[in-house]
């Protein structure tokens, strides 16, 4: 199959051998799990149990609300033991909502949704809503209710399922353990998927540096003929959902506007693979693959960690840190977030956790840009980061969003050949804060805006209608006067 | 244990370096450099010495005026690429005031005024070289037949510091024109092209480097292949180079074709004066030069065009050095113009349309 060219991005040091043939093994069930109530993006669940309650296994702990939403369901069974807003796992270090879970050690289930036998003949509102209820979202990293994108089929004119396998963030190999260990459950979940869009095509998408999923893949999709396993360039950011879009089906997203408006929907392999638990069993998204990797960690591993395990937990299951790390991340090093603590659970979203040396970050002090150029040679954006981090730094943000700050996907790759070690995204994701920021105050000023001149008018109105009355009752008076 | 939530992603960075950078450029000058220290004697080195000492010193007393660290910038290369590439500009025997106000003009004006290291709107060491060249033209062209190192009546060291320091040179016995010089001046006195072509060095002594000249513009092709290794390196990319080269060639050829008598060769341009110290090494200064491919090509064809003008009809034999600064002069007007497509938009920054519609 033929792949298009894709401009910019970066050839990194990837250091996937460092799990890549480490299977995937399961954690045994930490003593605490701290479940927080917001592991998606949109609207955080809410709350359905009680402190004290005894709860088991999958579940609902808390149901979604509004249209984009997930529910969070018990990752085993075991007693609340309270419901606090503790560290979440993110850099701001704000404290969220959090269900902390003892488990008993029983890893009894709740009765689960009876198993859609033939999901080929269900309808899609059937299965979109098994996946909705499951909790399922992109574990790809950007943990977006998987439902809502499969309800772009309603749209129509969809035709391709896009199955993201490129994995391309340096040293995260989970997606290519599941391809290699769970090839058919991952063919069948994209199945399921693409009968949910009514796409007629899937396509999944693997970088060549992952020859043995690749034949896996390969084997499980051999008997479906709409089923095709392409190889896409290693060239981060490749897994990126516009830019696998455009290498694979040569279609160009226009700005603003989502794959799904050129046909093509991008789901991860690992969702796929959830999506098949929660369509074959009725199983609800619990644990994920998550690789522990990084110079400093002992023994780096893949491992099937129940959702809410502290990442304490994790390091202490491969060994600890065997020297001390420079940063500790969740996710790749590219676009992952720097853990504010230990003592944070790993949520959906999270793909890995790595503990970095100094020399592997190879973090410097910045120097003044000598204006090389690099970062808008390897922008896969097509932007200019150089003259957007020069306006940020002067507070020009709207000169910034001019020149095209929002449609930065803040993937690094400038950051990384910035040759003066400038922290472009730094700049980029502030500037984008802000934007957002004073965009939701300029909002809620022409809504303030809108609401007195509204109350103007109607108070305008009423004080007519009672000079009118007046007037009214004056001339009848007067009428009165002159006709006694 | 405490951990580092300062900055945001990413948490990995290419082996690359504004040092390294820099000394990769410096290196890929050195061959050049060494052949043309052997071809210039002892005087020339003692010059290319200077140059650079007075540029580092500059740059010191220039950071510690404004309060800066001092130990990053110096440290980082740029001080001694401009003055090494400023000495490469400069006449051979060049005396010590010469090197001198060079650097003034060159690390003073030229950087610090404009903020130091990435803020100079023109190539420090051509802005160094023009100042010297129209207010000392006698001496910035007196360019000296080659005297090689240890050869019987080139002068020793302690002859080379006389000649640098105690201004013992006597530039009219020592100097000769160089090929473009020559030309020009030949043509001033109605002598055709033509006929003034036989009595400059031939193409292969201009290829090599053994003709009289500036320090290091002399040997054409150590200095191209200084520049296929900067290329090769990823330091610069082909934009540049090529369109400066391949206008020159083009504009020479087609001219010389259409009068003889008038205009020199396409090959003469390219492997004469500092073509291609220019192209590989001047016109390709980051700071100074657009930042986007296409950018670089018009700035690329604008320094070839300029430097073929200006050796064809101005005043000066050598149009490189303006031709650049012109163009650095143009350079924020060609970013701003000029930028990649955004991903999704088209080349006026409209979201492309979506299918279906036109």
């Amino acid at each position: 199959m033929r792949i298009f060219p894709v401009k910019g991005g970066v050839h990194l040091e990837y250091r996937k051998e460092l799990t890549s043939e480490k299977p995937i093994v399961a954690l045994p069930m930490p003593k605490i799990l701290l479940v927080p109530v917001q592991q998606h993006m949109g609207a955080p669940a809410i709350t359905m149990v009680q402190p004290g309650e005894t709860v088991a296994k999958g579940q609902v702990l808390a149901r979604g609300q509004g249209l984009v939403s997930a529910p969070v369901h018990a990752p085993t069974s075991g007693k609340v033991v309270d419901i606090e807003r503790i560290t979440a796992p993110h850099p701001s270090g704000l404290p969220q909502i959090t269900i902390i879970l003892e488990p008993d050690g029983a890893d009894r289930w709740v009765e689960l949704p009876a198993p859609i036998n033939d999901p080929f003949a269900a309808t899609p509102a059937e299965i979109r809503e098994r996946v909705a209820v499951s909790g399922i979202v992109g574990l790809g990293g950007a943990s977006f209710p998987s439902a809502v994108k499969l309800g772009l089929g309603s749209r129509g004119k969809l035709d391709i399922l896009l199955v993201n396998g490129a994995e391309c963030e340096p040293y995260l190999t989970c997606d290519d353990r599941v391809m290699r260990e769970h090839s058919e459950e991952v063919v069948d979940g994209a199945r399921i998927m693409a009968h949910a869009l009514g796409t007629a095509n899937i396509i999944i998408a693997i970088e060549g540096n992952k020859p043995v999923a690749q034949a896996a893949m390969q084997r499980a999709a051999s008997q479906f003929t709409n089923v095709a396993v392409v190889t896409v360039p290693v060239q981060y950011p490749m897994g990126a959902e516009r830019h696998l879009t455009l290498a694979v089906t040569g279609r160009e997203t226009p700005a603003r506007k989502l794959t799904a408006d050129v046909g093509v929907v991008v789901h991860n392999v690992a969702t796929a693979r959830a999506v098949h638990h929660a369509v074959r069993f009725g199983r609800p998204l619990l644990s994920r693959v998550v690789t522990v990797s990084g110079g400093a960690i002992a023994e780096a591993k893949n491992i099937d960690v129940p959702l809410g395990t502290k990442v304490a937990d994790l390091l202490e299951f491969c060994g600890g840190l065997k020297r001390p790390p420079h940063r500790i991340i969740s996710g790749g090093p590219m676009m992952g977030q720097p853990l504010p603590s230990l003592e944070v659970p790993v949520v959906k979203g999270t793909s890995g956790i790595l503990a970095l040396l100094s020399e592997e970050t190879n973090e410097a002090p910045s120097q003044p840009c000598i204006r090389c150029g690099s970062c808008v040679n390897v922008c896969p954006c097509g932007l200019v980061p150089v003259e957007m981090a020069s306006f940020v730094r002067n507070e020009k943000l709207d000169d910034a969003a001019r020149i095209g700050l929002m449609d930065c996907v803040s993937c690094g790759g400038c950051s990384y050949i910035c040759p003066s070690h400038i922290p472009l995204v730094h700049y980029f994701n502030y500037a984008k804060g802000r934007l957002n920021a004073l965009d939701r105050d300029r909002r809620k000023r022409e809504l303030v805006k809108t609401m007195v001149e509204a109350r103007g008018v109607r108070l305008e109105k009423q004080a007519q209608a009672r000079r009118d009355a007046a007037a009214a009752a004056a001339a009848k008076n007067d009428a009165n006067r002159a006709n006694p | 244990m405490s951990i580092l939530i300062d900055k945001s992603a990413p948490f990995a960075h290419a082996p690359n370096s504004v040092q390294q950078t820099m000394l990769t450029v410096i290196l890929a000058l050195v061959p050049a450099t060494l052949f043309d220290a052997w071809l210039f004697g002892w005087p020339a080195i003692i010059m290319f010495v200077n140059t650079i000492g007075f540029c580092l010193l500059l740059e010191a007393g220039c950071l510690a005026l404004a309060d800066r660290p001092m130990q990053p910038t110096l440290t980082d290369g740029s001080a001694v690429l401009t003055g090494w590439l400023l000495a490469m500009s400069l006449p051979p025997w060049a005396p010590w005031w010469i090197s001198l106000i060079g650097a003034v003009f060159s690390i003073c004006l030229a950087k610090h005024v404009f903020g130091g290291l990435g803020q100079n709107p023109f190539n420090p060491a051509m802005v160094g070289r023009i100042a010297l060249l129209v207010s000392f033209p006698l001496q910035m062209t007196g360019f000296l037949a080659p005297h090689k190192l240890f050869a019987e009546g080139s002068p020793g060291l302690g002859e080379g510091l006389g000649i640098i320091f105690g201004g013992h040179g006597n530039f009219d016995s020592i100097s000769a024109a160089s090929a473009l010089g020559y030309i020009k001046t030949e043509l001033s006195r109605g002598i055709p092209v033509s006929q003034s072509m036989a009595h400059v060095p031939d193409l292969m002594d201009l290829a090599m480097g053994m003709h009289p000249g500036s320090f290091g513009e002399t040997s054409a092709l150590l200095i191209l292949a200084g520049g296929l290794v900067l290329l090769a390196r990823r330091i610069i990319s082909w934009h540049i180079p090529v369109a400066v080269i391949g206008t020159l060639f083009v504009f020479g050829t087609v001219f010389n074709a259409v009068d003889p008598d008038r205009f020199t060769s396409g090959a003469f341009q390219v492997l004469s004066g500092a073509t291609f110290l220019g192209a590989f090494f001047i016109a390709t200064d980051y700071v100074t030069s657009p930042v986007s491919k296409p950018g670089q090509l018009v700035f690329g064809i604008g320094v070839g065009v300029l430097t073929w003008v200006i050796r064809s009809f101005a005043g000066y034999p050598e149009g490189m050095a303006f031709a650049v600064l012109l163009m650095n002069a143009l350079t924020p007007l060609i970013d701003h113009h000029i930028r990649p497509r955004a991903f999704g938009r088209t080349r006026k920054g409209e979201p492309l349309p979506a299918k279906g519609e036109k």
